[in-house]
């Protein structure tokens, strides 16, 4: 009697579980963060993301902080900022093809190497990476207070499918959503 | 083993992570349900990245053949 009690128990328990879960995480869609703009993590984000819609999944990428440069235009200025603004601009990558590996960047040689080695094995670069994910229909949303803190205009970003300048509610209210979270 | 009659031929050889399972999953749209596609890679990683495709996507690996450059020819079948 008391093992049908203690079952009875964590049937319960089970159940109480299975209709939190039916609230939340429901979408086959993969929520993902790129905070990091270094070359090697940004790499592994649109291999997860590119390799995701592939699976079926939808997948929503939302850009902040080091992430944001990642999304320059290699070419152009904006007029009109101030210094600080200026500053950023200066220091911070402009574009995919200007970032930089994690790790054994050494003063841009490992970097280079790295870039060498991925041509010769035909392995994407991360702007084509990207351009393949605005192919698939990969939404991105830029991060608003980033590009306010490191004065980006929005002239200065590229032209993505499926670019949106949003904040943390829109990102969480996707994440909520999907069945996947990632940080990067 | 009898003949697989295959609907369209994919050469993903070369191609690395993770262009084969983007590509297949691109050209098994344009396929009908039942009908094979067969895709030669060259990349090891497909022989456990297509049968965990096939798993999510709902699609059905009905061969494969190893082949001894680490790749392998898929026959797959659109399920649905």
């Amino acid at each position: 009697m008391d093992n049908l009690n203690h079952l009875a128990e964590q049937v319960q328990a089970l159940r109480k579980e299975l209709d939190q879960a039916g609230q939340t995480g429901q979408e086959d869609k993969l929520s993902m963060i790129l905070f990091s703009g270094d070359l090697d993590k940004a790499l592994a984000a649109f291999i997860i993301a590119t390799g995701a819609v592939a699976m079926g999944l939808e997948v929503v990428i939302f850009l902040t902080f080091w992430g944001t440069p990642l999304f320059r235009k290699s070419e152009g200025r904006a007029l009109g900022k101030d210094l600080m603004s200026k500053m950023f601009g200066w220091m911070l990558p402009k574009g995919a093809d200007k970032a930089s590996l994690s790790q054994m960047h050494m003063a841009g040689a490992g970097t280079q190497m790295l870039k060498t080695l991925m041509t010769k094995k035909n392995v994407a670069s991360l702007a084509e990476m990207i351009t393949l994910a605005g192919q698939l229909g990969v939404k991105v949303y830029i991060c608003e207070m980033s590009m306010n803190l490191m004065g980006f205009r929005r002239e200065e970003m590229i032209a993505y499918p499926e670019l949106q300048y949003a904040g943390v509610a829109t990102f969480l209210a996707e994440a909520k959503k999907s069945k996947i979270q990632l940080f990067i | 083993m009898s003949e697989i009659k295959v609907d369209k031929e994919l050469d993903l050889s070369g191609l690395a992570c993770p262009m084969p399972i983007v590509q297949v999953s691109k050209e098994i749209k344009t396929l009908a349900a039942g009908q094979i596609l067969s895709a030669r890679t060259t990349d090891p990683g497909a022989l456990s990245d297509f049968p965990a495709w096939a798993e999510t996507s709902g699609n059905e690996i009905v061969r494969v053949d190893e082949k001894g450059d680490g790749g392998a020819t898929f026959y797959i079948k659109r399920v649905g």
